[in-house]
């Protein structure tokens, strides 16, 4: 009997999405920097609007190389189908524009990424679409959020900057239970250390710009459908399981199945919130994620070493990264985030924020500025930066504190990050 | 989307968007095993836009038809049989998939006076199925989902280029399966397994037939395609380049070009 064959992992990151075109054998996927797309006649326009054919009918709803871009994201996932965005952020939006309106309810996380926790708060109930946070860690109180006119379930896989670890397989059971999806930000771990659909998820987003990229030179995001959430026996996305009148009474699940909350967020999504990706930033992030598990793997090497030499530190007060025993998540990282646990960790620094100030002030090898994920190694102060528009209660909620610093470990040789944060150390301290 | 009830349980077809009308030309699609309607939503779509009555069935024990799956193609017929009586249609296209396709034969053959034309994607006069992946199937061992996966579509098509902007052919062909019902794959394939008669329905076949084929179809391989077509009184067969047996997903465009030059510039 023969096995299934089906790419691996390392494979699908080079090839998913792209056969090289018969006209030109480009072997690298060509940037279509192309607005819009020659008809063959009058009917196959119409068909191609109306959803008979499969196509391209203008770029900011779809694109070939963008395309390329979605099924390889897709297939490192092992989702039925995404969709490119403009950022992170608009993947996130577009996946909550498309399973809810006003009156939705989310239940999330209180350990949330800064502009994610601000979208939350105070710019989704302005539409009318409300969100209760509550700590991961504890599922009775996720339970105990969800209500009639809940939505969605949501998290990071790492939460930021407290580096969390989501129980993934349990708050999927606890949102299923409630008939509701659970979304996972996966940016921090991305599909090489964790791939959540196998643990229950049903939606992934993901800023691309960070790790998936790894080059910090494109700004994008992605939308990933599992597919097998199941809109109708739940009831509650008329979205998804009703006539909509925006493309003629076409109802997603009735026509696309597995695809319907994909096919929808490109359909409606893109076509009016239109935050599409551009080609030449796809282009950009497909020549980073060739490469996606060997830089994982040394970032998530270096990260390691430098969470266990910084513990050491007498002017570290405190390191937080679940590969250290002394995080309350440490063991489920270990079942959950089995090949690391990525590369961002954070520190607290003796001193309080004046010595914070002067270590941040004093690297040379780690920039300075609000990133995670690029191949060069990285620091922030949250507090005072990407998290600085959070209200005190929220800070608290997060486990944001004034001494806490964000490193982002690149994938420099380890001896020069560990010898610049020996001098930055030493001089935060006199 | 229309639904009949049909040997005490619901019939659920879709109509690709917009209600048929009597007055049309009809078309029924009929899925192969461990499918449903899904898998017809393009083609479906752009005949039903183009003045014809479409009716996409999910056999029984299917998709969101009731009732547990049929256990032979003959069985299958009859219940087309049905439906065509209970939707009023007097004559219709048949389009079959794989398993879809040795049902239309029998259709276009039990019941020639109803049966204008027929496509046939994907198929043969037999149907043999590795008994490992039967017994796979009869464990309801999620395995067999992913062979069929990995066999029905072409090598290329294991490298994605989708037509359909964004969708992971191989991850939604995937969840389609795992959708199915306990059983349901292991009685269709058990059902093509056990289909003995395709040479003598093929043999009975009158109307106008024409097989879409893919070039690298691994399951129901040209050269078994054009023996149906040498067969077949009034056979024309198309070849899809670059496509398996998942023609439908792999190479919608072609697939559809087909049915329209079969079915449309024909007329």
């Amino acid at each position: 009997m023969v096995d299934p064959k089906f790419m691996k992992f390392d494979t699908c990151a080079l090839h998913a999405g792209y056969r090289p075109e018969a006209t030109t054998g480009a072997r690298s996927v060509p940037i279509h920097q192309t607005a819009s797309y020659v008809f063959r006649d009058t009917d196959h326009a119409t068909s191609l609007f109306n959803l008979e054919r499969a196509g391209h009918v203008d770029s900011r709803i779809s694109n070939p190389t963008i395309a390329v871009l979605e099924e390889r994201v897709s297939a490192l996932e092992g989702g039925v189908g995404a969709v490119c965005t403009a950022s992170g952020q608009a993947a996130l939006h577009l996946g909550i524009v498309t399973l809810m309106g006003s009156g939705g309810h989310i239940v999330a996380s209180s350990k949330l990424d800064g502009d994610t926790n601000h979208m939350f708060l105070q710019t989704l109930p302005r539409f009318g679409i409300t969100v209760t946070l509550v700590d991961p860690s504890d599922h009775k109180a996720i339970k105990r959020a969800i209500r009639k006119s809940t939505r969605l379930v949501y998290g990071e896989t790492l939460g930021n900057p407290g580096l969390e670890v989501f129980n993934i397989p349990a708050v999927a059971e606890i949102a299923h239970q409630a008939d509701v999806p659970l979304m996972v930000d996966n940016t921090f771990a991305t599909p090489y250390l964790c791939r959540p659909f196998e643990m229950g998820a049903d939606i992934v987003v993901h800023s691309l710009t960070k790790f998936m990229a790894g080059h910090g030179i494109a700004i994008g995001g992605v939308l990933v459908d599992g597919g097998s959430f199941d809109w109708e026996t739940a009831g509650k996305f008329p979205t998804l399981t009703e006539p909509y009148t925006g493309y003629h009474g076409l109802d997603f699940a009735e026509d696309f199945g597995p695809a319907a909350m994909i096919c929808r967020a490109r359909a409606e999504g893109l076509r009016d919130f239109g935050a599409c990706l551009s080609p030449m930033n796809a282009f950009y992030i497909l020549q980073g994620i060739e490469t996606l598990s060997v830089r994982m793997a040394r970032h998530t090497t270096n990260a390691q070493s430098i969470a266990e030499f910084l513990k050491e530190h007498p002017s570290v007060d405190s390191v937080v990264y679940p590969g250290l025993s002394s995080h309350s998540d440490y063991e489920l990282a270990k079942k959950q985030l089995t090949k690391g646990c990525g590369a961002v960790l954070s520190l607290g620094i003796k001193g309080g924020y004046e010595a914070v100030r002067i270590f941040i002030e004093n690297l040379n090898v780690f920039s300075h500025l609000a990133n995670v994920g690029d191949a060069k190694s990285l620091v922030i102060h949250p507090a005072s930066t990407t998290h600085q528009q959070m209200s005190k209660e929220s800070l608290k909620q997060a486990g944001i504190r004034k001494e806490m610093v964000r490193l982002s470990v690149g994938l420099e040789d380890l001896d020069d990050l560990i010898n610049d944060l020996k001098q930055a150390l030493r001089m935060s301290q006199q | 989307m229309a639904e009949w009830v049909i040997n005490h349980k619901k019939a659920f077809c879709a109509t690709g968007g917009r209600p048929g009308d009597a007055e049309q030309r009809s078309i029924i699609f009929i899925h192969g095993a461990g499918m449903d309607h899904i898998c017809w939503n393009l083609q479906s779509r752009w005949f039903a836009w183009h003045g014809w009555s479409v009716l996409v069935p999910d056999l029984p024990g299917h998709g969101r038809s009731e009732g547990r799956a049929l256990l032979s193609i003959e069985q299958m017929c009859s219940w087309i049989g049905k439906l065509m009586d209970a939707a009023g249609i007097k004559t219709t296209t048949l389009v079959g998939h794989s398993m879809g396709s040795a049902v239309v034969l029998h259709v276009a053959a039990d019941m020639a006076d109803r049966v204008d034309g027929i496509a046939l994607l994907g198929a043969a006069d037999v149907m043999p199925v590795h008994p490992g992946l039967l017994e796979m199937a009869q464990r309801n061992d999620p395995q067999a989902y992913e062979l069929v996966t990995s066999w029905a579509h072409g090598q290329q098509a294991h490298f994605g280029h989708n037509q359909q902007p964004g969708i992971w052919i191989l991850g939604n062909a995937r969840q389609l399966m795992r959708r199915n019902r306990p059983g349901v794959l292991f009685s269709d394939l058990n059902a093509c397994n056990t289909w003995t008669k395709g040479a003598k329905v093929i043999g009975k076949v009158k109307c106008p037939a024409v097989i879409i084929v893919g070039e690298c179809d691994q399951m129901t391989t040209p050269k078994r395609a054009q023996k149906v077509v040498d067969m077949l009184p009034n056979g024309r067969r198309f070849i899809l380049q670059d496509c398996g047996h998942m023609m439908m997903q792999e190479q919608p465009g072609q697939t559809l070009d087909a049915l329209i030059s079969a079915f449309v510039k024909a007329v």
